[in-house]
């Protein structure tokens, strides 16, 4: 039975709750976080709707299903480790670059760990989201 | 060579992605295998060119230094598992594409090559923690492989394979922890290095017997071989075939590169625990062998029965039963898969494996009977198959050591597989038919005769025209022995 407190907070949460995750991902280099602990609240988003408006609700509103989400995540993580081949150094050697940002200045590094990181990120949303879709479903 | 190093692994696990990408469109997940299986061999075969002269490679993962990276290094023992792991691994997909039973499961043919990624992984890798790791991709891959379907008899013997494997990672992570607490490093090479200057010897050894259990259970070695013929009967003939030639080869290799590389100092008690091992394993093997009637079970009883062969020529420790050791793995691994996959065929036929109920194959389907003769009765070690040449090596490094009874044992042993083959061969092929003809519902087709064809070649080639993998072998097991050029190419040098 749909609850309308729940589905209220949930429209509220969902977004806090992904901002958070973002957060968290973004900080994980050198500070607790990162991928996977990111790729968790984030699913964990996704399970609010699902307790709140059902399983089928949250499919619709995701735009890659949890399935396609672990390949995608996979497939990102490895390519991680190709830019460094293609530079003639071991696999996954890390390679950096700097972002500069027009008008505020600021250069945010960038890098090979970071993509594997957003790999591991989706893998998790995914791989969590696949186990509780099928228990929702049952 | 780095990239190359690294493509075993990478291949096959990123197709596992592409393929499960295309989920819903099997013919295009078909067209990926194929792919796949091609540029896995390709892959092998690249690397046995670059070692095939005794060269020793390796990369170092993300560029970390060795004894703190993660490092991976083929010599020849590795090259000659990654080609053996790549050509079943390869026909047994092409097998599950033309056996429509197999995929029932849209997740079927993905961890089908993560777990060939995972087995590829552990050939390749020089450090202790990562092999570690690769155990577990494919002890997961492998689990739920065998429980696809979810018959009653498939989960239950995923249940068992899967409990006892996972006590097997236990004991290896007590064993790595413990050497870890010894040593402060678990690179192979490094180790080899520092456990020499280690003075607690009882230790060392706490941790070599740890480990020595846990690769026991995942080659399934006396007297932790049951949950084998447990399991390997029930999933689909193309995962049994891949599991009986790979996976518990994954735990020789382990032993072998530890025992040989690391745990070389107290050897004297050691090798005799693995000669006594070896013998109770052979005999145990082949007496649950005599009197099974399910030909798969059979089967998986003398895969058990075999490994005490490879482990007794690891007990000799000397480079001719090495030799014997390395070629024997590559006769069983194909002969097994290609006999699960053969016993594929005959379900097909004639809707059963068990032995008391078949009958008149060879008069039904005679080309088949003169195929199934090849691996059956190498798996004797009938001369010249493949099979005799692995035990005449091994029975002549016993010899030469005076390990009369071992050999004696060994003898007796194939005397009565002989015997088990022989049953078979009447049981099934000869007798006439007692129950009646099942009507074959579909052609059979290429897809799975090419691939039990290829590899009964294989099992062919490996016997009459044996030496040039001999050579191989010797090469592999010199290198095992002298392992300068191994820990030289994982710390000196990038």
């Amino acid at each position: 039975m749909p609850s309308l407190i729940l589905s209220y907070v949930c429209g509220h949460l969902v977004p806090l709750l992904l901002a958070v995750s973002v957060i968290f991902f973004w900080s994980g280099h050198n500070q607790p976080g990162g991928g996977f602990i990111g790729g968790l609240l984030a699913a964990e988003a996704v399970l609010m709707i699902v307790i709140a408006q059902g399983v089928d609700a949250a499919r619709r509103r995701m735009p890659l299903q949890p399935g396609t989400l672990v390949a995608v995540g996979f497939l990102t993580a490895a390519a991680a480790g190709l830019p460094g081949l293609i530079l003639g150094e071991p696999f996954f050697s890390g390679q950096w670059t700097e972002l500069t940002l027009p008008l505020l200045g600021a250069k945010i590094p960038l890098g090979t760990p970071l993509l594997f990181d957003t790999g591991v990120y989706l893998l998790v949303i995914g791989a969590t989201l696949s186990i509780a879709f099928t228990f929702g479903e049952k | 060579m780095n990239t190359l190093l690294v493509l075993p692994v990478i291949v096959p696990i990123g197709a596992a992605a592409f393929i499960w990408l295309f989920n819903s469109r099997p013919r295009i997940q078909h067209a990926l295998v194929l792919l796949t299986v091609a540029a896995t061999l390709a892959v092998a075969c690249l690397i046995l060119r670059q070692t095939a002269a005794g060269d020793v490679h390796s990369t170092q993962i993300g560029h970390w230094p060795a004894p703190y990276g993660i490092t991976f290094i083929v010599d020849g023992f590795s090259t000659l598992m990654l080609l053996i792991s790549t050509l079943i691994g390869g026909m047994a997909a092409l097998f599950s594409i033309g056996d429509t039973a197999d995929r029932r499961h849209a997740g079927y043919f993905p961890l089908f090559f993560i777990l060939l990624g995972g087995v590829n992984g552990a050939f390749l890798t020089g450090d202790l923690f990562n092999l570690y790791v690769w155990f577990e991709v494919l002890l997961m891959a492998s689990f739920v492989l065998m429980a696809l379907g979810g018959q009653r008899t498939q989960i239950e013997g995923a249940v068992k394979y899967v409990m006892l494997n996972l006590a097997g990672s236990t004991l290896l992570l007590a064993g790595i922890g413990i050497i870890y607490g010894l040593t402060g490093t678990l690179n192979m090479a490094d180790l080899a290095a520092k456990l020499a200057g280690v003075s607690n010897a009882g230790r060392v050894n706490a941790a070599a017997m740890l480990l020595l259990a846990a690769f026991c259970i995942k080659s399934a070695i006396f007297p932790f071989f049951f949950w084998l013929p447990a399991s390997y009967h029930t999933p689909p003939p193309a995962v049994a075939a891949l599991f009986a030639g790979l996976l518990t080869k994954v735990g020789i290799y382990a032993l072998v590169r530890m025992f040989t590389l690391v745990f070389v100092a107290d050897t004297a008690a050691t090798f005799k625990l693995l000669r006594i091992l070896a013998g109770l394993t052979m005999v145990s093997g082949v007496l649950g062998a005599l009197i099974q009637k399910d030909m798969r079970r059979l089967f998986a009883f003398l895969i058990v029965s075999e490994i005490g062969f490879v482990l007794m020529g690891i007990g000799f420790r000397t480079e001719r039963a090495l030799t014997g050791t390395i070629f024997f793995l590559m006769h069983m691994a194909v002969v097994k898969s290609t006999l699960f996959l053969m016993t594929g065929v005959i379900e097909h036929w004639k809707g059963t494996v068990r032995l008391d109920r078949l009958g008149s194959l060879f008069e039904d389907h005679p080309a088949f009977g003169y195929l199934f003769l090849g691996p059956v009765f190498a798996l004797a070690g009938l001369p010249p198959l493949s099979g005799f040449w692995g035990k005449y090596v091994l029975v002549q490094a016993g010899l030469i050591e005076k390990y009369y009874l071992l050999v004696g044992v060994a003898l007796a042993v194939s005397l009565t597989t002989l015997w088990v083959v022989a049953r078979i061969w009447m049981e099934a092929f000869w007798r006439p038919a007692c129950a009646p003809k099942r009507r074959a519902d579909a052609p059979l087709g290429l897809l799975r005769i090419g691939p039990i064809v290829v590899l009964a070649a294989v099992t062919f080639l490996l016997g009459l025209w044996a030496e040039p993998f001999h050579a191989q072998a010797l090469q592999a097991a010199g290198q095992l022995l002298h392992p300068s050029a191994y820990m030289q190419a994982v710390l000196g040098g990038p």
